[in-house]
């Protein structure tokens, strides 16, 4: 069995493919065309593989480009995705946590993976991987440099959490001569407390899984974990998880086709 | 196939505005209603036309936000927009307007549209199990009865009420029955059709030849029910709405349900299947006004303060209808219904323990594929 989850999200999209229980995973930028970023990344890995697109038996399609990608056999939301691919990778967690490019939710999940709720923020780019982005091109960084500016650093009090206010505060900060780890620390605080109160609505105890790209962030992370009270654990193949519970859900499509 | 008889109601639109430009020519007064606490019955008692008016579209909002604020709820800036740019028809041929101030912002809208044409608005109570609110509503139908009988220079008589009683109830019977069609599983009506057909309705001229289309509905739906016809299947989420009113050209969440997979099985809003719960006994001789104010203040609406009817009706609503899961939608800076979801929350998923989605938006469709995960993920929970 050959089976696909191809997740197109707003910054990266993911692949994931499995065959015969072994994961095969690849990543690239989204780029301005979900549909032909989802082809591009999906034939790749397939052809690393030696294998063409005609053997794949099922394709799962999931984040925002989910319904524009022709080739996938069934498109399912983000939400489900993720829940599936998270209590994969951390079994036993109660709780997903996931911070993408343009949003950011909460799940809460049964042991099995099943979506029980969920809260989700997508309003505007607050608490998401496009605030970090901003704010890091602000301070003359990369998103991938905050984690560790952050680090052991108090946090500073920030009170805007709208990417365009956030991004003139922390010039205003700069300006009056604060540090700049300081400032991220703030950052991640005001981000963990706005996670924070999602998880509080579906009120959850136990452990979280946190994916998606920004779980990377290591001083976010531990912030998350303050803040909640609750141990967080991030996966290492945190930024594939919705595409590996995509796969998973194709996986399960493909035998329940093979019994019928 | 589909009911032949759905297309009757798409054409209707047109035909009532030319029933309406008739009569008015003939003399005939109308009056322009915006809420389902307004008691239609005396404007029908008064030989006028009650008319339902323009407010769930999109398109002019923007004229109204030159005198109104933006974070205002969209069906007020709506009906506001329809009202100043005089692109609402009814509005147009409405010798009188009632209002209700069934909010903060439509009550201060309703001030400022006095200087477009002559506003009543009835002041409502807002508990609804208190005797002195009973009293405060009575005046107040009795005061719309001599407000209709100065504006249009009529008397309205008892019995003229007791007549305008009977067709309402009439009225409420048969949309109580288009609407119980989706009792059944798998059901026969799509949400779509549901509101297509009883929003088309609500702006007839001719109460009798309206209730006759929606019996007639009914009837071939029922017939061909007979022969095997349903919409979605045993599988087919079915999902309740609740909330804020719906109409055409704000529909967007009922059809991101149906679009998704799921069929909206029934409404409990003021559009909905609510209003048509209420009904007078005609055997009832007692003073007309007090049945009239006894039917409409026991409107379940996020105005009143506690208001445990919605809940109560909600509960028999899933359960007669046999719901999977329960969208509660609120129009953006409605208060008392972004509020209240808490309860209808703590109701479906802590007591009834269904999945739960509560939903915040306006008119526009800026927002819909956000709208669509969250719809589609919903979905998926079933």
């Amino acid at each position: 069995m050959l089976v696909a989850g191809v997740d197109v999200g707003s910054v990266a999209t993911k692949v994931v493919i499995i065959k015969n229980d072994t994961f095969y995973y690849r990543a690239a930028p989204t780029g301005w065309s979900p549909r032909e970023a989802g082809a591009k990344v999906f034939k790749e890995l397939l052809s690393d593989l030696g294998y063409v697109e005609e053997q794949v038996d099922f394709v799962v399609g999931t984040g925002y480009g989910r319904v524009s990608l022709g080739f996938a056999n069934k498109a399912v939301t983000e939400i489900t995705c993720h829940a599936r691919g998270a209590a994969y990778l951390v079994p036993g967690g109660s709780m997903v946590i996931d911070i993408g490019g343009q949003d950011s939710k909460a799940i809460k999940i049964d042991n099995q993976g099943q979506v029980l709720d969920f809260a989700m923020n997508d309003k505007c780019a607050a608490g998401t991987g496009r605030f970090l982005q901003v704010i890091a091109a602000t301070l003359g960084n990369e998103v991938s440099e905050l984690s560790e500016l952050a680090a052991g650093k108090s946090p500073l009090a920030l009170n805007s959490m709208c990417a365009v206010f956030a991004e003139s505060e922390v010039i205003g900060l700069l300006a009056s001569g604060h540090d700049k780890g300081e400032i991220v620390a703030g950052l991640h605080q005001s981000i963990a407390r706005r996670i924070a109160s999602m998880v509080g609505r579906l009120g959850s105890s136990g452990r979280v899984t946190f994916t998606g790209g920004v779980a990377r962030n290591e001083s976010l992370r531990r912030c998350l974990e303050d803040v909640l009270g609750m141990e967080v654990i991030v996966p290492e193949m945190c930024q594939m998880a919705g595409a590996l519970g995509a796969a998973l859900i194709a996986q399960g499509y493909c035998s329940q086709r093979n019994i019928l | 196939m589909r009911p032949a008889t759905l297309d009757s109601f798409k054409e209707i639109r047109e035909q009532n505005i030319m029933t309406l430009k008739q009569k008015k020519e003939e003399g005939t007064k109308v009056a322009g209603i915006y809420c389902g606490f307004c008691p239609r019955e005396l404007v029908l008692a008064a030989g006028a036309i009650p008319v339902g008016l323009c407010g769930t579209r999109d398109e002019p909002i923007p004229a109204a936000e030159k005198d109104l604020p933006r974070n205002l709820c969209p069906l007020i800036k709506s009906s506001y927009g329809f009202a100043v740019t005089n692109t609402c028809p009814y509005f147009h041929f409405s010798d009188l307007i009632i209002g209700e101030t069934t909010c903060d912002g439509k009550k201060k809208m309703f001030e400022i549209m006095q200087k477009i044409k002559p506003v009543h608005v009835m002041h409502l109570p807002q508990v609804p199990d208190r005797p002195s609110s009973l009293t405060l509503w009575y005046d107040e139908i009795a005061g719309l009865k001599r407000a209709i009988e100065e504006q249009f220079q009529v008397e309205i008589t008892d019995e003229a009420i007791r007549e305008a009683i009977h067709i309402t109830n009439e009225e409420a019977r048969a949309l109580k029955e288009l609407f119980e069609l989706n009792v059944e599983k798998p059901a026969l009506m799509t949400g779509t059709e549901l509101l297509m057909t009883s929003f088309q309705v609500s702006f007839n001229a001719d109460r009798r030849q309206g209730i006759a289309m929606v019996d007639n509905l009914v009837a071939e739906v029922r017939e061909m029910a007979r022969k095997g016809y349903h919409v979605g299947d045993e599988n087919t989420p079915r999902v309740l709405v609740t909330g804020t009113p719906i109409g055409m050209g704000s529909e967007k969440v009922i059809s991101l349900v149906e679009e998704c997979g799921g069929l909206v099985v029934a409404m409990q809003n003021c559009s909905g299947y609510t209003p048509t719960e209420l009904h007078i006994d005609e055997l009832d001789s007692r003073d007309p006004i007090m049945l009239l104010a006894e039917k409409y203040i026991g409107i379940p609406c996020s105005v009143m303060s506690p208001n445990p009817g919605r809940r109560k009706t909600l509960e028999r609503m899933i359960s007669k209808f046999k719901i999977d899961g329960v969208i509660d939608l609120t129009w953006q800076a409605c208060h008392t219904f972004n509020v209240e979801s808490y309860f209808i929350e703590d109701l479906v998923k802590g007591q009834l323990g269904l999945p739960f989605l509560h939903l915040e938006t306006d008119y526009s469709d800026s927002d819909r594929e956000t709208l669509r995960v969250r719809v589609e993920a919903f979905l998926e929970m079933i």
